[in-house]
């Protein structure tokens, strides 16, 4: 079998093994849930309900406020009691919403459609109502990907079921158990691009999806599984794509620069359900795993949970743990507070009994390379961590330390357990802050 | 809540390798050519490698305490760089010569230059040079078996005085001649350089690219000796080059650390031993080009500083 692969990346303790075979189970929701306005990339969404208004589940509270941004809904019927600041996962504060839940989970009645029926701009601007965003992590609105600039250019339709980041299962469990609906969404898609291909890439740790999908779209002359080998970053999507097609693209080109459209798992899925059932994005898989918890698992959440209450529900934690993870242990936010809503782009929560990252010690750069090696982007993250300790944003950008992806495999390889990853990027965000405040 | 949870920059996994770590690794490959000179030259060897590992971390220790540094005798490099002087000396050294070739190492070329990571010559190879020039006398006397003579390479150099006398190449291979401590034993220094080729502490790209230049260049140009295998694979196995390539010409801190600068170094590195072997005065070529080659990291680096993913040339902005 033909393995798919790009050049560089690390191979961490994968740990998929502690949450993998726990089917789905489904999540209670709290009492008062949390929508913030920024789930996604670009602008806040606009609150389109007001403090005391009754709403149902799957209703529209906020709408987009800008060209990129998205639609949010509520997950649970109930009453707006507060629109407020509140912390999110990644530290930061943002508006959000606050619905006391009644526990009746009314719900809006969903309009239904044979996808077949309709046309392509009908499509986009159901996914453009029900807010669906990128799952990954990374938020782009979703109707904003399916309409690139000149669609007949596009040539490849990937869907993203690599899932490097150690630790996770949310998307293997989306895979196993709405395999289907995943194949029906990737059809909807390819419906808008008629001369397009679709892939799904899924790593070979994970067998059983691989064979699944195979199974699911054996027959179907447009969809093809590609089995990637399991290599962090494998599911970035500029690694993605060059696994799959051999092109390459640099940070400032968009995947439908090079014809190709990539999107997760489980934004696929959710895409399928707007189109096909009309439902709005208000739930998710998220799993909850890491050795600092008693039952790891798969939940599926309504969006708004906090994950103190995943912990709760799912059996505790074990101890005292020292770090909470939203995410992957690669890429993850560190959280100081679990009080937190679980929104569109939650994938995981990941406890650890011990971080061991506290414990070492930073020593002197020996040269060695690794981080080189390992670099997806194919960077100097050594001589750019220097630069960037030293300040020196011109050199930073001349060694081309904006092409990073910050996926902190320099950070991981290195010997002398260097801060690479967290030098670099600051001082790359420092250097789009700048160029952004320019403009 | 009152609990306090950490909280810190990804990623928040880190691999198990660290220096100490690869340190140990290339001492572990170093055993079986250590041991080999043992079994060769007998317990002086065995005392120069003792005087080597102890002397380095002595120096670095007491460097490091009397300049109020951290202390690092526990990364194992200066033990590195103790076995590595102990390997390029001959087991007749005298022991003070070995010393002070230890502190020169260990203090002029590592520590003076600010410790591990900022040495630009590699220290083991420095001392080496340094002893050659201080004591040469001593430093190219080799006994062997009791009896003092050239080693093969002497003995093959184009215009050598001591043509006719024949060499074995199945004993070069094994390691059965005259040498430094560490050098003579192909074979051993073979198993040591697979075991951190296996265990990932060094890219065969620097070896490859050293050992394929010299090997063509011989093949090609040797004077008297153009398209001859024998004495091709008599100067791959003679002298340092195995114990160079594998073990110094990749020493981390004084080489280039990107894929293309790994390969350029080598090529270079290969150039100057063919030069140094054949047309200088000296049968060996191999300290001397690796540590000039040193002085060019800086250079190769930024010559070959790689073209990240995705690159696309700047388009010119119309005026």
């Amino acid at each position: 079998m033909r393995k798919f692969t790009f050049k560089g990346g690390i191979h961490p303790f994968d740990g998929k093994d502690l949450s993998k075979d726990f089917e789905t189970k489904t999540l209670e929701p709290d009492k008062l849930m949390v929508y913030p306005l920024s789930q996604h990339i670009g602008a806040p969404a606009k609150p389109v309900v007001a403090v005391g208004d009754q709403v149902l589940a799957g209703q529209l509270i906020a709408e987009a406020g800008g060209f990129i941004s998205a639609n949010i809904h509520a997950s649970v019927s109930g009453t707006v009691k507060a629109i407020e600041a509140r912390t999110l996962a990644t530290g930061g504060k943002c508006n959000s919403i606050i619905i006391e839940n009644d526990e009746q989970y009314t719900s809006v009645e969903f309009d239904a459609k044979d996808p077949a029926t309709l046309s392509k701009e009908e499509i986009i601007e159901r996914v453009k109502a029900a807010g669906v965003v990128g799952m990954g992590g990374a938020g782009f609105p979703t109707n904003v990907k399916l309409s690139p600039k000149d669609p007949s250019k596009i040539d490849t339709i990937i869907v993203n079921g690599a899932e490097c980041e150690p630790y996770l299962t949310s998307d293997y469990r989306r895979l196993l158990e709405d395999g289907e609906e995943v194949v029906k969404g990737l059809k909807i898609i390819l419906s808008l691009f008629d001369g397009a291909k679709g892939y799904i890439g899924i790593e070979d740790n994970k067998p059983e999806a691989i064979k699944h999908m195979q199974e699911l779209t054996a027959g179907e002359d447009r969809i093809e599984v590609c089995p990637l080998k399991t290599k962090y970053p494998q599911g970035g999507e500029r690694s993605m794509i060059n696994a799959i097609t051999g092109r390459t693209l640099n940070s400032s080109m968009l995947p439908a620069d090079v014809g190709a459209i990539v999107d997760n798992v489980d934004t696929v899925y959710a895409v399928y359900k707007a189109v096909a059932e009309g439902r709005p994005l208000t739930e998710r898989i998220v799993t909850i795993t890491g050795d600092g918890v008693n039952n790891p698992g798969n939940y599926r959440v309504k969006l708004g949970t906090s994950f103190k209450k995943l912990i709760e529900v799912s059996g505790g934690i074990k101890g005292e743990p020292e770090k909470y993870i939203s995410g992957g242990p690669m890429m993850g936010f560190a959280m100081y507070s679990i009080d937190v809503p679980i929104v569109k782009g939650s994938s995981s929560l990941l406890v650890f009994d011990h971080d061991d990252v506290a414990d070492e010690e930073t020593t002197a750069c020996i040269n060695c390379g690794r981080c080189v090696n390992g670099c997806p982007s194919r960077l100097l993250p050594q001589t750019l961590a220097n630069l960037a300790e030293r300040g020196d944003k011109e050199g930073f950008a001349k060694m081309h330390g904006l092409e990073c992806v910050e996926c902190g495999s320099c950070s991981y390889v290195c010997p002398a357990k260097r801060q690479l990853t967290q030098s670099i990027k600051s001082l790359r965000r420092q250097i789009l802050a700048d160029r952004r405040n320019k403009k | 809540m009152s609990e306090k949870f950490h909280v810190s920059a990804n990623p928040h996994v880190r691999s198990k390798v660290t220096t100490a770590s690869i340190m140990r690794d290339v001492l572990i490959a170093l055993l079986p050519a250590a041991a080999f000179g043992v079994y060769n030259f007998g317990v002086p060897a065995l005392i120069r490698i003792i005087v080597g590992i102890v002397c380095s971390v002595a120096f670095e220790g007491l460097y490091e305490y009397f300049m109020h540094k951290k202390l690092t005798i526990r990364d194992c490099s200066a033990a590195v760089t103790g076995l590595l002087i102990a390997l390029n000396i001959p087991s007749t050294l005298p022991i003070f010569m070995e010393i002070v070739g230890c502190a020169f190492a260990i203090i002029i070329v590592k520590q003076l230059f600010g410790g591990l990571g900022q040495n630009f010559m590699n220290p083991a190879l420095a001392a080496r040079c340094f002893m050659l020039i201080g004591y040469t006398q001593a430093m190219t006397t080799f006994a062997f078996d009791g009896v003092t003579g050239p080693t093969p390479l002497a003995i093959i150099k184009p215009g050598s005085d001591y043509a006719g006398q024949g060499v074995d190449l199945l004993n070069m291979f094994i390691g059965r001649t005259g040498g430094v401590i560490g050098e003579t034993s192909v074979i051993c220094l073979l198993i040591g350089a697979a075991y951190l080729l296996v265990r990932k502490v060094i890219s065969i790209k620097i070896p490859a690219a050293y050992i394929g230049t010299f090997a063509i260049l011989i093949f090609l140009f040797a004077p008297g000796h153009h398209f001859d295998g024998m004495f091709l694979a008599q100067q791959i196995c003679g002298g340092g080059l195995m114990l160079g390539a594998f073990f110094m010409a990749t020493d981390y801190v004084t080489s280039p650390n990107s894929p293309m600068g790994q390969v350029v170094f080598g090529i270079i590195l290969g150039i100057l031993t063919f030069l140094f072997r054949m047309y200088g005065s000296n049968a060996e070529g191999v300290s001397y080009a690796i540590i000039f080659t040193n002085l060019l990291v800086p250079l190769i680096e930024r010559l070959t500083v790689p073209k990240p993913f995705g690159y696309r040339k700047p388009v010119k902005e119309a005026k």
